[in-house]
């Protein structure tokens, strides 16, 4: 595998409170390769998009980086001074969020907003700006670019928005992008169309994804691997086809069961007409940051718990393809 | 259920519509000279809920779907139109009554308990004011009872919401709604606030339930997956009106109007069999400025002269209602 485009290790992202330090994300590694898609699953409060923001320096104070190192393209950048930071953001990391029109500033036309955007990061005329911005906008599929270049974001619709907000993101040509649930707040036929073009510009650009998401369809279309997060841990990590169809983590696989799927009639005529079918259901829910079971977080909820889960945290184990941490798969320290 | 079945419809509605007044005020239109504007969100619906079915009401945001479940629950006025409850028109003076045999569950479980009241007083406040108790002991006891049934003990009934998670709180929202033992409920996506686990939790309580208590459900929702779970029979709203109503197994192994298939296909493929989507083009049109013809013919690929200027009904085809001309003429195989 080529030189890792970003690299995670060992991150924690602490919020002291007046109760003590809560640790909303816990030691997770990974690294992402150029033109890679990676996404990151979890449910509410796993700590995906803390991940997420602590990657392009966003933490929200009292939040901090409390451990650990990121590193784009080999340079440390949790490191470094707000100043610094600023100029990488946008120039090597863009985002998208999920709320297309709280990220566009409403007093500006579009247009004004990227012309901006791409003079703050690169050195251009005016005219080059805006022959970029529009060459952009199109590479976004927003019809009649030249007519909408003076339109205010809210003359467009959600998912035009979200579009304009890939666009911004893609200003400056960065090497990596964050995108915070994507699609979320779209429609289901809208939701399609943006994800074909993330993908499709992640291929083009070589650039690289970390998709964050909670919508395991959306994740088994667009990305390459995948990470599943509870609790603030990495549950599982693998090729995405791998963690959807042969998911290792006790978790994974009640979450994977969990989705409800189109049904299949084949099976569904066969069986008693008169029960429905349920789905797989995961007893409890996840454990407030407050109290984090020792162990393996997830042991209390867990169908297969045995000896060691309650006592040690289990590291990521080789399971398959993919990295998962759950005692099943590797040997306790004794 | 000892008694033969009932084949009268529980639920008719015929030709309903609701129009939005979305004018300026009245002194700006005076001023201005502008006219009247008018938002049809529900346009001429027709159908009927049969006893003890699950029909599912689906579509994309701004098609109407909700406003049907408020005209039905009475929060809204129909515009035009009959809404009949048990065969009574609930127009007519004295019909309200008919109301305490239907009860509703929203969508936000945050937003649709009152933060100051206990669980006990939220659950009781349909026993008492129906009057189906006769002393405070026996409040207390069904109380009890109702939270045991959906999953929670006895005890909470002296908590607050806000110590509930979401999937809690959907809980208490279910036990309030079956407090006032209705034999119909309207849920107006009562899962899309939550978690895929939690979700899961909830329709199996929702399945379990209609199950025991023989009940009757409307279920509004955008999500064609969680319906397909839930559902008998299925009715796909486009743009207030109806587009197609099956039964579910018809419907997602049939689909047959242009727009069924588009929203089927646009579901994000979890068993990544590789095949190709087609994204599909468009946006649905400003509800002020409904298209002429038939809503969808924008979008559609199979729309001709007729679909642009006659708009089609919902006629029989097989086991279903579809309004598609394209369908009836034969010109798309179904």
């Amino acid at each position: 595998m080529s030189e890792p485009l970003l690299e995670v290790k060992d991150l924690r992202v602490e919020f002291p409170t007046r109760r003590g330090t809560l640790t909303a994300v816990d030691g997770i590694s990974f690294t992402i390769a150029p033109g890679e898609v990676l996404g990151v699953v979890g449910e509410s409060g796993a700590g995906k998009s803390l991940t997420g923001m602590a990657i392009i320096g966003l933490l929200e104070p009292p939040g901090r980086i409390a451990g650990g190192e990121i590193r784009l393209e080999g340079r440390r950048i949790d490191t470094l001074p707000y100043d610094e930071m600023r100029r990488i953001r946008g120039r090597r990391i863009g985002a998208i969020f999920q709320d297309p029109l709280t990220s566009l500033n409403p007093l500006y036309t579009i247009g004004e907003q990227l012309v901006e955007t791409i003079q703050t990061h690169l050195d251009t005329s005016p005219q080059q700006a805006r022959s970029r911005a529009l060459a952009l906008l199109g590479e976004v599929g927003i019809p009649a670019a030249e007519s909408r270049f003076d339109h205010y974001p809210h003359q467009f619709s959600g998912g035009m928005r979200q579009r304009v907000v890939i666009a911004l993101a893609l200003c400056a040509e960065p090497r990596l992008i964050v995108a915070d649930e994507p699609t979320t707040a779209l429609d289901v036929s809208i939701q399609a169309q943006i994800i074909t073009l993330l993908k499709r510009l992640a291929r083009d650009h070589g650039t690289a994804v970390l998709l964050i998401t909670h919508d395991m369809g959306v994740i088994a279309e667009t990305a390459d691997r995948v990470a599943v997060m509870y609790a603030g841990r990495i549950a599982e990590i693998g090729p995405v086809r791998e963690v959807i169809h042969a998911p290792r983590h006790p978790y994974s696989v009640g979450l994977m069961g969990s989705i409800p799927k189109i049904r299949e009639y084949a099976t569904a005529a066969s069986g008693d007409a008169s029960k429905r079918p349920r789905l797989v259901q995961i007893e409890g829910s996840m454990p407030r940051l407050t109290a984090i079971p020792s162990g393996c977080a997830f042991h209390p909820r867990c169908p297969k718990r045995f000896e060691p889960c309650d006592r040690e945290r289990p590291e990521l184990f080789v399971a398959g393809a993919n990295r998962t941490a759950c005692w099943l798969y590797g040997e306790p320290t004794r | 259920m000892a008694n033969p079945p009932d084949n009268r419809p529980l639920l008719r509605l015929s030709e309903v519509s609701k129009d939005f007044d979305v004018s300026r005020p009245w002194l700006n239109r005076v001023l201005e000279g502008t006219p009247q504007q008018l938002l049809r969100a529900v346009d001429g619906m027709s159908f009927e809920l049969r006893r003890g079915e699950t029909l599912a009401l689906v579509g994309e945001s701004g098609c109407g779907k909700s406003t049907v479940a408020r005209l039905i629950v009475g929060l809204y006025a129909p515009t035009k139109g009959r809404i009949e409850f048990d065969g009574i028109d609930l127009g007519l003076p004295g019909a309200a009554a008919l109301r305490r045999r239907m009860q509703m569950i929203f969508q936000d479980p945050y937003a649709s308990l009152n933060p100051r009241w206990r669980v006990m007083d939220i659950v009781a406040e349909p026993i008492r004011v129906l009057g189906l108790a006769k002393s405070p002991a026996e409040i207390v006891d069904r109380v009890g009872k109702l939270l045991v049934q959906v999953g929670l003990a006895r005890e909470d009934r002296e908590k607050y919401p806000h110590e509930f998670s979401g999937g809690q709180r959907q809980r208490i929202s279910i036990a309030r709604a079956l407090s006032g033992s209705p034999e119909f409920l309207v849920c107006d996506e009562p899962t899309s606030a939550l978690d895929v686990s939690v979700q899961a939790q909830i329709l199996n309580l929702m399945t379990t339930l209609q199950e025991t208590l023989g009940l009757t459900y409307l279920f509004i929702s955008h999500n064609l997956a969680v319906v397909s779970h839930v559902a008998d029979r299925v009715g796909v709203m486009y743009l207030g009106r109806l587009a197609e109503l099956s039964d579910a197994d018809e419907l997602f192994a049939r689909p047959k109007h242009p727009y069924t298939r588009m929203l089927l296909d646009a579901i994000p493929d979890l068993a990544m069999s590789g095949k190709a989507r087609t994204p599909v083009a468009g946006e649905v049109p400003n509800p002020l400025d409904p298209p002429a013809g038939c809503a969808f013919h924008p979008r559609c690929p199979h729309a001709n002269e007729r679909c642009r200027v006659e708009r089609p009904a919902p006629l029989p085809h097989g086991t279903s209602l579809v309004a598609c001309h394209a369908v009836h003429e034969g010109r798309i195989r179904a």
